[in-house]
């Protein structure tokens, strides 16, 4: 072996460890702010405005978004299946299908990607910006805990807003779906959700419902520890906000197993 | 002779309670990166001090150490009868709303109108202000700025000579004993400079304030200081009035005034 491919070597361990540390660093830090969330978060001062005005910015504002993908994805997905199921004789089945694959699976895990992305890297470029040009510092000095202002009201408003984003970017997606049937067939409203209602059970609903909780607080929380910690100016901002993104998306999918893996021992 | 030991006891002992802030042996590092290595400082009630000291010696490290924004390693620290590193939570809080901090850049919240700006500190110190009463504070702390009329406006809407005296307005509206300016004209022109140093001044004297400003517009510390320290790789290298100091022999300083 030469000694250009010995030191090209060296280097490149040298750099895995470096990315392996960072890993850590990184994982750990996360634990520590999850960990200072749930401390600061039952005690006062409780910041109810900037919670409902949170709540507002991420609820309110995302309802067009997640309202269009839902009712695409619905409409896709029966427009996709349709031929299939005929090719069986159960076009009948169709409702039902997509009922159980909207609520359990793609509602939730589709929504919550949509909002990693505009409500994670909203929360990353924000938060980072105003630790770069000092105003958490402002915040802080001027005798306010920025962490209960800034994070904890995000993260609740992302946890409590992301199910209700979740549950009607579902619902319209059935509509979707509905219009995607009465494309080439006629079939009545009632008709349609009957047999959406008799597809589904509890256990369809309740862990699909209790698993965008994760999502939003995941999301939440991800975005305020990437924006929180940010430095290096505005090219920090950007890191900051995509870092969230990915990071969210992540987690977002191995939440996602790990709950699916919960759910088939219950069954 | 016992007598004249008495008055210089007394006198010591007066000039003591005015030491509003005292820092002694301070010593901050960054990794390797020694910023602080002993710096010994007072700051007397009623005084401007002028921080002089090139960029990267640890200027604003300092004044972010008296407010716990930045934890120093070593030293003591005493603001306002309090020693800042032995200060948590409601404690620290409460010497911070004793203490102003202008930043360098403003920090206004971008997100908050000039009103909410002003309001966001009281609203958190005494909640039981009438809304009347936060207009009142409002545009009382604005009309000491001059800039009444901005108080719908948004940050992004100001200059930058705006944005620092909004600044101001939201430091001053909680009365402060104490105030720590980080380069307060930086990035501004002359004459929005001169008119900031200006303010300063009329501050100091209206409210009775103390005040460290950190800067390297020597006009500005021309106006406002009764007493400069310059600091030089991370210690007291310099301390006397503005003209003690242009008249001094060491490189460090001289090259300051030049």
């Amino acid at each position: 072996m030469s000694k250009e491919q010995m030191v090209t070597e060296e280097s490149s361990d040298r750099q895995s460890f470096q990315n392996l540390k960072n890993f850590f660093l990184e994982v750990s830090g996360i634990a520590l702010f999850v960990g200072r969330f749930f401390k600061e978060v039952f005690f006062p001062p409780y910041e109810l405005n900037e919670f409902t005005k949170q709540s507002y910015i991420i609820g309110y504002r995302s309802l067009s978004l997640v309202g269009i993908t839902g009712f695409i994805m619905g409409l896709v997905l029966t427009i996709q299946a349709k031929p299939t199921m005929a090719e069986f004789g159960a076009e009948s089945w169709i409702p039902g299908m997509v009922a159980v694959s909207l609520i359990r699976e793609i509602g939730p895990v589709i929504t919550a990607l949509i909002c990693a992305g505009k409500i994670g890297s909203g929360i990353g470029a924000e938060l980072g910006s105003m630790k770069v040009t000092e105003q958490i510092d402002a915040m802080e000095v001027s005798g306010t805990n920025p962490f209960k202002y800034l994070v904890i009201t995000r993260v609740l408003a992302a946890t409590f807003m992301i199910p209700i984003l979740a549950i009607l970017s579902e619902t319209i997606g059935l509509f979707g779906s509905y219009i995607g049937v009465n494309i080439t067939g006629q079939v009545s409203l009632r008709f349609f959700f009957t047999q959406v209602f008799e597809s589904l059970d509890f256990i369809d609903v309740y862990p699909a419902i209790i698993k965008t909780f994760f999502f939003g607080f995941i999301i939440g929380i991800v975005g305020c520890y990437k924006g929180y910690n940010s430095n290096k100016g505005t090219e920090g901002v950007g890191a900051a906000a995509n870092s969230a993104v990915v990071m969210a998306s992540l987690l977002v999918f191995i939440i996602d197993m790990i709950a699916v893996q919960i759910t088939s021992m219950m069954m | 002779m016992e007598q004249k030991i008495e008055i210089q006891e007394k006198e010591k002992s007066v000039k003591q309670d005015h030491t509003v802030v005292d820092i002694q042996q301070l010593k901050k590092s960054f990794g390797g990166n020694h910023v602080l290595k002993e710096v010994n400082l007072q700051l007397r009630k009623g005084e401007n001090l002028v921080v002089l000291g090139k960029s990267g010696t640890g200027k604003s490290v300092l004044i972010k150490c008296l407010v716990g924004l930045i934890v120093a390693d070593e030293g003591k620290l005493q603001v306002l009868d309090k020693n800042v590193m032995e200060l948590e939570g409601k404690e620290l809080n409460e010497l911070r709303t004793r203490v102003g901090f202008l930043f360098q850049s403003g920090a206004l919240y971008d997100s908050m109108t000039v009103r909410e700006n002003l309001e966001f500190p009281l609203r958190r110190q005494s909640k039981s202000k009438s809304q009347e009463e936060l207009d009142a504070l409002v545009m009382e702390a604005l009309e000491n700025v001059g800039l009444s009329e901005a108080v719908d406006k948004m940050p992004s809407e100001l200059s930058g000579g705006m944005r620092k005296r909004i600044s101001l307005a939201r430091t001053l509206i909680l009365k402060p004993e104490i105030m720590l300016y980080d380069e307060p004209t930086t990035g501004l022109d002359t004459i929005t400079s001169k008119e900031i140093s200006t303010l300063i001044l009329a501050i100091q004297k209206k409210y009775q304030t103390s005040s460290i400003i950190i800067t390297h517009d020597m006009e500005c510390a021309h106006i406002v200081a009764d007493r400069v320290i310059v600091l030089n790789d991370g210690k007291v290298i310099g301390e006397g009035t503005y003209d003690e100091l242009k008249n001094s022999s060491t490189k460090e300083i001289k090259d300051f005034f030049e």
